[in-house]
């Protein structure tokens, strides 16, 4: 059985189209991920799989349950972590703990175990009687997972996690993930960031309210058809300008300190030359192979 | 089904909300003190200490004690007059008198009448001017006169004071304010803060939600009904005739109904700012206007009369005014307590009706 299924699923904010027509599968115990930029329609299809928007068309079942009629069975069965800090900043960490437990109906002994368990992962221990508003960023994703997770859901949706939180924090947050996994609890995480789309099991891609590329991170990159090539430069925006005169301005994407052109053919070698000789400043011209965020832009176009 | 240990959880929470953010307890506890005080002396509707001139060509027995029954009182000062004649335009103009009596010869012998004039440039004080003069003339210097005498008798506030009559008054106008305004805030800042969104993705349902919210609040209302009826007996001197225990059981009711207003205002408003607007446009003016509380409802146009059925602190005043002054027993107010309930059970099963699980 799949942990949730989305079928042409459309949702309008007055009149706009804030999704068009998504399908999702999300197979048990994986990390699904939701990767797209801002304003891709990340949160409003996360709030939709866990019953919070009602959408206008298509369907969504998530552990077996119709998301509008069966909402209810849905919300207990599932842990949600939005996508804003959404937990009381003036409760201590262990009160937050326990009024989660409490709505879920968590007897107070099963509360206590799986607050040891997640004390144990998060590290937050330490923090029992902190504030909730005075922790860090990290350990404040930190809860607010360990709060999603009190009753022992199947299913957690969690929506942008690590979003402004420090590379090391994520880091570690990740490592929290792949260990939920192995204990077989689905997971589905929203990211805007593309190094993190590798470590999830499968993905979608979405761009403006629709899927663009679906499947495991390799498939994706795979599919890329193409050679891309990374020119190095002391001047970057000066080479920048020379190119625009010489190729297609879509291929090229500024990169860091590097510039990423994408050639279908490839590049012939005499051409690279020409380049070289007509503008100084280029100090190389290597194929490399794609990445996530390449092949993700290329197929925005 | 509501369940019991979800709702209890939702109201502890809450319990830790108020005690740690300042602010509400300022609300709760702060402002009705202000607001009593503050009412409670600008809101005085009694006058004392007219400056009184008099003109006595009687200058007898009879006039003087006429005179003295009238500075003996604490609500006329007498001014010395002027040389000459009495010329009372003058004297209200320069706004050195409020009053002026005169006395003609004779006075006490062959003639009883005298001359009061009064500055009506505020109509309600020379209403109750006129008032007193008129008591202290029948009252304190009755003269056998002929023909009927009406000889009032003023019962519960003989004194006409008008604390009696804003005290009671003022805890059902602070008490509909504030119960309202903890509940709807209390909702909409968890809607500003994100956090409902957070709790609405659980099993919990609306009424757990807003029977948890009310809780902790019914104890902080009836705190505030306490406080404010203690200082309001410490420094207006008003008598509480009833018993305690039927307060308490109204006020509970009161508050209740009040609590669940703003439970209403809240299904409505999104924001903080928005909550607390409306929260208080639905309570402060209606409640002055409109209960009884300012104007007795008698004399208001039918409609307006109809809509009095809908402010709650319509029976509120009836109730604590019964209980206050006239030391009414349930036997008395069971009516007024039971359109309360009415109210608020309604005003419950409309808001938890309206709460929306889901965000829009």
């Amino acid at each position: 059985m799949n942990a949730a299924v989305a079928r042409e699923l459309s949702v309008f904010y007055g009149s706009t189209e804030a999704l068009k027509s998504v399908n999702l599968e999300v197979p048990e115990a994986l990390v699904y991920g939701i990767i797209g930029p801002d304003g891709a329609g990340k949160t409003t299809l996360m709030r939709s799989l866990c019953t919070l928007l009602p959408y206008s068309e298509g369907s969504i079942r998530v552990l077996g349950y119709d998301a509008l009629s069966e909402s209810a069975q849905i919300r207990a069965r599932i842990g949600y972590m939005p996508q804003r800090f959404s937990l009381y900043q003036d409760l201590s960490v262990e009160q937050n703990l326990r009024f989660f437990a409490r709505l879920f109906r968590v007897s107070r002994k099963e509360m206590l175990i799986q607050r040891e368990k997640l004390y144990e992962f998060s590290r937050l221990k330490p923090f029992a009687k902190r504030l909730a508003g005075n922790l860090s960023g990290g350990m404040k994703q930190k809860l607010a997972l360990s709060c999603a997770l009190i009753h022992t859901p199947k299913l957690i949706i969690l929506d942008e996690p690590t979003f402004g939180v420090d590379p090391v924090s994520r880091v570690e947050f990740w490592q929290i993930l792949h260990e939920l996994k192995r204990e077989g609890v689905s997971i589905i995480v929203s990211t805007p960031y593309m190094d993190e789309a590798v470590q999830c099991d499968q993905i979608s891609l979405l761009h403006k309210g629709s899927v663009i590329g679906q499947g495991t991170p390799d498939e994706i990159i795979k599919a890329w058809q193409g050679s891309l090539y990374s020119l190095k430069a002391g001047n970057l925006q000066e080479l920048y300008k020379y190119l625009q005169s010489k190729v297609d301005k879509a291929d090229l994407q500024l990169f860091g300190s590097e510039i990423h052109l994408y050639s279908k053919d490839g590049l012939r070698q005499e051409l690279i030359d020409t380049w070289k000789h007509e503008f100084s400043g280029l100090a190389s011209c290597e194929e490399i192979q794609p990445g996530m965020e390449d092949v993700f832009l290329k197929m925005m176009q | 089904m509501p369940n019991l240990n979800r709702i209890k959880a939702i109201a502890e929470k809450e319990v830790f909300h108020i005690l740690r953010d300042s602010r509400t307890l300022t609300i709760i506890f702060i402002m009705p003190l202000l607001q009593l005080i503050i009412f409670g002396y600008a809101m005085n509707m009694e006058i004392r200490q007219v400056p009184l001139v008099v003109d006595d060509s009687a200058l007898n027995s009879s006039s003087q004690a006429l005179i003295d029954a009238f500075i003996h009182t604490d609500y006329f000062r007498l001014v010395p007059k002027d040389e000459g004649i009495l010329n009372p335009g003058e004297l209200f103009k320069e706004r050195r008198a409020q009053a002026t009596l005169s006395i003609p010869q004779g006075f006490g012998k062959d003639s009883f009448t005298v001359l009061l004039k009064i500055d009506a440039s505020d109509p309600n004080s020379a209403q109750m001017i006129q008032n007193y003069a008129n008591g202290i003339v029948n009252n304190r210097f009755a003269i056998a006169g002929a023909g009927i005498t009406l000889q009032p008798l003023i019962l519960y506030n003989p004194d006409l004071k008008s604390s009696f009559f804003f005290v009671p008054g003022l805890i059902a106008l602070i008490l509909v304010m504030i119960c309202a305004l903890l509940t709807s805030i209390s909702i909409s800042r968890e809607k500003e803060m994100g956090t409902m969104e957070q709790i609405l993705v659980s099993p919990v349902s609306a009424t757990e939600i807003l029977l948890g919210k009310v809780l902790p609040y019914i104890f902080l209302g009836l705190m505030d009904a306490l406080l404010i009826l203690g200082v309001g007996m410490l420094l207006f001197q008003v008598p509480f005739r009833g018993e305690f225990i039927v307060f308490l059981g109204f006020t509970f009711l009161y508050v209740l109904t009040s609590l669940c207003l703003g439970l209403l205002v809240s299904t409505v408003a999104k924001t903080q700012q928005g909550a607390m607007m409306m929260a208080l446009g639905m309570t402060l003016l209606p409640t002055l206007l409109l209960s009884g509380y300012m104007f007795p409802i008698s004399s208001m146009p039918v409609i307006l009369q109809k809509i009095t059925y809908i402010i709650p602190a319509r029976y509120y005043l009836q109730i604590i005014r019964g209980i206050m002054l006239k030391g009414n027993s349930v036997r008395h107010l069971y009516q007024s307590g039971l359109s309360l309930l009415i109210m608020s059970v309604t005003m419950l099963i409309i808001a938890s009706r309206r709460f929306k699980l889901r965000l829009s």
